[in-house]
């Protein structure tokens, strides 16, 4: 009697926490941090290039597990967003998004997973994030 | 441990994060695509699963460490609002962010998410740069 459904539940549940644990322990939950590390031309702190490189080399090392498997455990299929094209759709998305993680050092992630420190701060900027997804789904999604 | 040991250590974490996911279900742990479908009302379960989870992230760690993550804002509030905006919308059109493009997409080789890394990391390093000339 396994339920898929709520295995795969469980298993968000197990991921998010890790990634928030992750978020605290490398430094990036620290907006000024995360400035100090784009601040290339003043007082550079380039430590949270480290965070980046141990993320994305378990990764790598999961990817090539995950490419030997049919399906994922919990599911039918693997849900992969495609790998191509770069369009004007991503290179203007992304030039938006890092205008303003420049101005604040936060990004989605630490920006969620700081609403347990109550900072109202971080409550304002996760609400107009919020306000900024709604918007741009409702009124500049893809045309099809 | 020093502040390198432990950024790399918690980038292992994220990574290991992103291969439970991509294992178990399937999916990128891309928190921009996480949090817009469940703003869109997708996917509601694993997603909201998934982001209780990362809020309850920082609260294990308090109980693990004895203290908070420093979390210092130097942003004034009514620019910090005008930076959400920009991250909520730019993500979601670029469809990614720092975890779907920049730790799953790389991970991948993903010629898009390459694309968006550069992207995205030339025009936070250039809005930094920017704002220390004007302040």
């Amino acid at each position: 009697m396994r339920n898929p459904v709520v295995l795969r539940i469980a298993a968000a549940l197990v991921s998010g926490l890790v990634f928030g644990l992750g978020l605290s322990l490398s430094g990036m939950l620290d907006p000024s941090r995360v400035r100090g590390f784009l601040d290339v031309a003043g007082a550079w702190d380039p430590s949270l290039a480290f965070v980046l490189g141990g993320a994305v080399a378990v990764a790598a090392l999961g990817n090539l597990v995950a490419q030997r498997m049919a399906k994922p455990v919990l599911d039918a299929q693997f849900h992969l967003p495609p790998r191509h094209p770069i369009d004007g759709r991503l290179l203007a998305g992304s030039a938006i998004f890092g205008i303003g993680w420049g101005i604040g050092g936060l990004c989605p992630g630490p920006a969620l997973a700081s609403l347990s420190l109550g900072l109202p701060a971080t409550v304002w900027f996760v609400l107009a994030m919020a306000a900024g997804m709604i918007g741009h789904d409702r009124f500049a999604g893809p045309k099809t | 441990m020093n502040g390198y040991l432990l950024s790399l250590s918690g980038g292992m974490l994220i990574g290991l994060s992103a291969v439970i996911l991509m294992l178990a279900n399937g999916r990128v742990a891309g928190i921009s695509g996480i949090a817009g479908r469940l703003l869109q009302g997708l996917q509601s379960g694993v997603g909201a699963a998934f982001i209780i989870g990362l809020v309850f992230g920082p609260i294990v760690y308090r109980a693990l460490s004895g203290s908070w993550p420093a979390v210092t804002v130097e942003t004034g509030t009514p620019l910090l609002v005008v930076a959400g905006l920009l991250v909520g919308f730019g993500s979601r059109m670029g469809s990614g962010c720092t975890s779907g493009h920049g730790v799953v997409g790389l991970a991948r080789l993903s010629p898009r998410s390459i694309a968006a890394v550069l992207t995205f990391l030339s025009t936070a390093v250039l809005t930094v740069f920017l704002m220390g000339i004007l302040a």
